[in-house]
């Protein structure tokens, strides 16, 4: 196991850093865009562009800016945002729990939701349950989360005002950004389970469980469950993934601090640091996700360690 | 006309030569047809593609217009969806609306499927060094949620309609070239491939005819189902306001307008929400019916 996982965190290595040279690269796509459009709506001349531009390294070749971005952000400096001229990662580390807060709580309720409905689906196969917990998903992969947020924020903000519509204060300002956010995963994670469960069910452990007379509960969770959830755990690093990325516009429906109210603010300043810095280190956290989910999978399943 | 149930494996639809066959055609229609869920899904989508269409024959209303005197009205039989704080009538704006949303998803899965469509046929075609720096970039895409691929090519490129649809294209980029690598390295290892090469038929005709079919079908259902990721996204990016701007109608854009109304004007969100769902559930549903269709070992299910 332990070889499993030095060998694991070996190749998350050089994702992270093509990665930073992904970001990297598209963000200097334009090379001193920012700065041009920043300091001409200024009055700069053309002359004190160049200085500037010169100052701040931005006239070396890009293989250059590239090293000394890599060396900074090997010590943890992201930069400089071009509007608050505060460090990049303080600003993110600062936004940073509420996303994840978030984030976590969105796959918590996706996975508890989506679980039950997936197993009590496969459980009572063609029942009207089953319709209903598969239209749910079906629903639930269709419905743009920004306007699931909305109709939650009227429905349960506005005309019966059970939690606050907006802010980051308190567990009840929690909850309905989490659901919001959970409801897509929950229909895919629900699909999933459903069919992996069929899956499992047909199997010859779970018969024999059933003829040496075990209780239907303790087929259900211990033997047919256990095996049927290893594929959920595979999808909870994409869903991790997604549900961050999902959150970037929760934050924005329910007017909540986090990373994702800073991205979008950065883009629309233009602010190349804040922008290259976030999105680097949504990416990082989205890579080290996968890697835990992974050596969880190798965890619960024996089989994985030894390919 | 009576259909069998299918021995032949979907690889035999598209084979070169016996090429779509009436019966296999017949056998995939078959299949289409007896699927309820999908034949709902192709009916809403033609649907709401033709009143995009035909939108500026059929809305009520100019949807740019402001009239004053009509500000704020809830749904009624003059104005279906009510209007919004400037008089506009929302139906009419819905209806234009998805000439944009529609447009949108339609051109970036289109830009998606063509470019990784591309590199996932020179990469599984050439294999050696294409393949690695292919594989290695979609590796790097697909190791970043995709809304942030999105997100940092609409900070290079800037907002609009334009370049959320490239952005929303080049963001889906890698699930195609990873779906046509793979089909194509399975593809060119057939007898007829090798035959072709013997006789010296040149790499990009190979290419065209005798592996692009093997790998049309699968490339059919992935671009489906992407339609509605596409669809999303693209509309989610107008509502963070990095996408369509005014007085460009979109249905993101609606719901970001609609939002600051909330308390006083449901039916300003209520409607272009409606309107996203609908199309992305008529896009799964198709999805999910041509898969079935075109795949029949997953027909059972």
């Amino acid at each position: 196991m332990l070889r499993y996982v030095q060998l694991r965190l070996l190749t998350a290595i050089p994702t992270i850093v093509g990665l930073s040279l992904l970001v990297f690269l598209m963000v200097h796509l334009l090379p001193g865009n920012a700065v041009d459009v920043m300091l001409t709506q200024q009055g700069a001349t053309a002359q004190q562009l160049q200085q500037l531009k010169a100052q701040l390294g931005l006239d070396d070749p890009l293989w250059v800016q590239y090293a000394r971005f890599a060396k900074d952000a090997l010590r943890g400096d992201l930069g400089r945002s071009l509007f608050s001229h505060q460090p990049v990662l303080s600003q993110i580390l600062a936004q940073f729990p509420a996303t994840l807060e978030l984030t976590l709580a969105g796959m918590a309720i996706a996975l508890l939701a989506g679980v039950t409905l997936g197993v009590l689906a496969a459980v009572k196969q063609n029942s009207w349950l089953d319709s209903f917990s598969m239209v749910a998903s079906l629903i639930g992969v269709a419905m743009p989360s920004f306007w699931l947020g909305l109709l939650l924020i009227y429905l349960l903000g506005m005309k019966f005002p059970v939690f606050p519509v907006a802010g980051t204060a308190g567990w009840r300002s929690l909850v309905l950004p989490a659901v919001t956010l959970g409801f897509n995963s929950m229909g895919i994670i629900a699909r999933l389970t459903r069919s992996s469960m069929l899956e499992v069910l047909r199997q010859e452990y779970v018969v024999t469980a059933r003829a040496k007379g075990l209780g239907e509960a303790v087929v259900m969770l211990q033997h047919a469950l256990r095996n049927a959830v290893l594929p959920v755990v595979t999808m909870v690093g994409l869903q991790f993934g997604y549900l961050l990325g999902g959150a970037v516009i929760i934050e924005t429906v329910f007017a909540r601090q986090g990373v994702g109210q800073l991205v979008v603010t950065a883009i629309q300043q233009r602010d190349g640091p804040l922008v290259q810095g976030t999105v680097l280190f949504l990416a990082v956290i989205f890579v080290l996700a996968n890697l835990m989910v992974d050596l969880s999978y190798a965890a619960l399943d024996p089989r994985i360690r030894y390919q | 006309m009576q259909v069998e149930q299918p021995l032949v494996a979907p690889v035999a639809l598209a084979e070169p030569g016996l090429a779509r066959s009436r019966s296999q055609a017949a056998i995939v229609w078959g299949s289409f047809r007896r699927n309820r869920g999908a034949l709902i899904g192709g009916a809403i989508l033609l649907a709401l593609i033709l009143l995009a269409l035909l939108a500026p024959w059929i809305a009520p209303y100019d949807p740019l217009q402001p009239a004053i005197l009509q500000r704020l009205q809830p749904p009624s039989p003059n104005h279906l969806f009510g209007t919004d704080q400037f008089g506009r009538d929302t139906f009419s704006r819905v209806l234009y609306g998805g000439r944009t949303s529609l447009w949108l998803g339609l051109v970036a899965v289109g830009l998606s499927v063509a470019i990784g469509g591309f590199l996932g046929l020179l990469a599984g075609y050439y294999r050696g060094a294409v393949d690695l720096v292919v594989s290695r970039v979609v590796d790097l895409m697909l190791a970043m949620p995709r809304i942030l691929l999105a997100l940092v090519i609409v900070f290079t490129l800037g907002t609009g309609v334009t370049n959320v649809m490239i952005a929303v294209g080049i963001s889906g980029v890698p699930d195609y070239a990873r779906l046509i690598r793979s089909s194509t390295l399975a593809a060119r290892e057939h007898v007829y491939v090798e035959a072709a090469r013997v006789i010296g038929v040149p790499n990009w005709r190979i290419m065209a005819r005798h592996i692009l079919p093997n790998v049309v079908a699968p490339l059919i259902v992935v671009g489906t189902l992407g339609l509605g990721a596409a669809i999303l996204s693209a509309a989610g990016l107008s509502f963070l306001g990095l996408g369509a701007q005014p007085p460009v109608i979109e249905w993101g854009l609606m719901l970001s307008d609609g939002r600051s109304m909330l308390s006083v004007a449901w039916w300003l969100t209520a409607f272009p929400g409606l309107a996203i769902m609908l199309a992305v559930l008529a896009v799964n549903l198709l999805g999910d019916g041509l898969r079935d269709a075109l795949d029949p070992r997953l027909r059972a299910r």
